[in-house]
């Protein structure tokens, strides 16, 4: 009888041990799938910079500073090693377009370009995105590690090789303030 | 109430409104097997199997072709179409438009849905589909012209909850359904009437045996003929108000931005033309009523158990309050 409720009780930590298991593995993968989405749209935002500023090129001949630095933070980011320094580099190519649209708001006919515009909305929605996928992939992150540490699977998340996932947080104290925008050089 | 049993209350009503609707034709078909065959002379129920069979048919194809259907009667252009023959303005707000659905896809975690356009100038959309696989989002001319890109969002994350909660299969059967439901009754009640001298020689027939019965199941069927689209139309509507709120909600959890959502929100309601292009039976799918009601204004339970929407001077206090912002 005793042999019985035993077997039975080893029996549903078994079946408990293996729905736990392929629930954390689902769990990650949609974390890598997330971390992944992220890596995406970085990509596509890296790609619609040169467009960017060979459109604009020809109407911000005296901005030669501000496109020159958006060129070299969006190189640096490009070449960036690890989250952490891509998060930073990241930031700091965040900064720096804000800051060629901020002066680009000066040039009119620019403001009136067709082109820009729609490149313009083609890098804030990469922006969103990005922001987005962040967003989402701590979302499942936070699910991920919940599900690891709470009790009692807490106990065998960690034997069955399970680690928490980091989640996506603002490294750069720049990033967490508004971008200074000089104005100060309207007329150029 | 979390999102998967919201998913699994959706996929179980799907199923009971399906029933509902068999069982409903299958009356009708025996009302008519009774009372136009004259009940005992055919020993086949005609009528009874023919309706299990539209009934199912019609059920069958709900569910798979439903959203067709919906955006079929709405008029609705696929974005890939509409895009090029735009002006450059236009091209620029469809261009958005594609990327604001995008960025909602990503941030709820969803394959995005395919984009619709309706040539129309009242603010309006709708979502509609059996799953976020088989999803469409369609959205006014006028809501791309109204609202700027942040409204724009707040308005595609509620379309985008009501996918990810399974909203749009329930809404987008019960659409279907009623549509189906009131044609139905409108052949049967025109048959009635031409029918009267038939249906009368069967009922003196009958009289020997039970005629008290027969006449109450009569009433009883001509009630259920007679009132089937307007119970339909409720019911509807019943379903769709309560999904309104946590649509919102859930809307302004992907976008962070309640307010943005409210705004376009307040925005919908003041431009107060009547959506021509949206049918009668695909009300409960939009985000506002596109039938231009008053009834959005008023509170009180009448114009609660008629409206498809939940008072719109409600559901933008809600999203005030979650921004933490004072009443207007």
């Amino acid at each position: 009888m005793i042999l019985w409720i035993l077997l039975g009780a080893v029996a549903v930590a078994v079946f408990w041990a293996v729905a736990l298991y392929n629930r954390l593995i689902g769990l990650r993968n949609q974390v890598l799938n997330g971390w992944r989405q992220i890596d995406v749209q970085l990509k596509r935002r890296h790609d619609l910079i040169p467009n960017l500023v060979n459109t604009v090129r020809g109407a911000m001949e005296f901005e030669r500073d501000t496109l020159t630095q958006v060129m070299e933070a969006r190189s640096r980011a490009v070449s960036a090693a690890g989250p952490q320094d891509a998060a930073r580099k990241e930031g700091e190519l965040t900064q720096a377009l804000g800051r060629l649209f901020a002066v680009a708001e000066n040039y009119p006919t620019l403001k009136a370009n067709d082109n820009v515009k729609m490149l313009q909305e083609e890098l804030g929605s990469t922006e969103n995105k990005v922001g987005f996928a962040r967003q989402f992939y701590n979302d499942i992150a936070t699910k991920f590690n919940t599900a690891q540490q709470t009790f009692p699977s807490n106990i065998f998340a960690s034997m069955l090789g399970f680690t928490p996932a980091e989640l996506f947080q603002i490294t750069d104290e720049g990033e967490r303030q508004v971008p200074a925008v000089d104005l100060s050089m309207r007329k150029g | 109430m979390n999102l998967f049993e919201q998913q699994a209350s959706n996929r179980r009503r799907t199923w009971a409104v399906m029933a509902v609707f068999i069982a409903f034709l299958m009356f009708l078909g025996y009302g008519f097997d009774r009372f136009y065959l004259g009940g005992g002379v055919t020993p086949f129920p005609i009528g009874s199997l023919a309706a299990f069979g539209v009934g199912s048919v019609s059920a069958w194809s709900s569910y798979y072709g439903g959203d067709r259907a919906v955006l079929l009667s709405s008029g609705a252009i696929p974005l890939e179409e509409a895009a090029p023959a735009g002006s450059e303005a236009d091209k620029l707000k469809y261009r958005q438009l594609e990327n604001v659905v995008d960025e909602m896809s990503i941030a709820a975690g969803l394959p995005r849905p395919r984009i619709y356009v309706i040539p129309d100038p009242d603010p309006n959309a709708f979502a509609t589909g059996r799953d976020p696989e088989h999803a469409s989002i369609a959205v006014t001319k006028g809501l791309l012209d109204t609202v700027n890109r942040d409204e724009l969002q707040g308005v595609v994350a509620h379309e985008l909850s009501h996918v990810r909660n399974l909203d749009i299969r329930l809404m987008t059967v019960i659409a279907a359904m009623v549509g189906a439901a009131a044609l139905m009754a409108d052949w049967t009640s025109r048959g009635l009437r031409m029918g009267a001298g038939g249906s009368s020689r069967s009922r003196s027939r009958e009289k020997d045996g039970g005629g008290v019965l027969v006449i109450v199941i009569f009433a009883l069927w001509l009630l259920a003929v007679v009132l089937a689209p307007v119970i339909g139309q409720t019911l509807a509507m019943l379903v769709s108000r309560k999904r309104e709120y946590l649509a919102d909600a859930s809307g302004a959890e992907l976008t962070r931005n309640p307010l943005a959502l409210a705004s376009a929100l307040s925005k919908i309601e003041n431009a107060v033309e009547p959506t021509a292009s949206v049918k009668q039976g695909t009300a409960n799918l939009c985000i506002a009523d596109p039938l231009g009601r008053a009834v959005g204004l008023r509170e009180g339970r009448w114009a609660n158990l008629m409206a498809s929407h939940p008072p719109m001077a409600r559901r933008i206090a809600a999203l005030q309050d979650m921004a933490f912002q004072p009443r207007s």
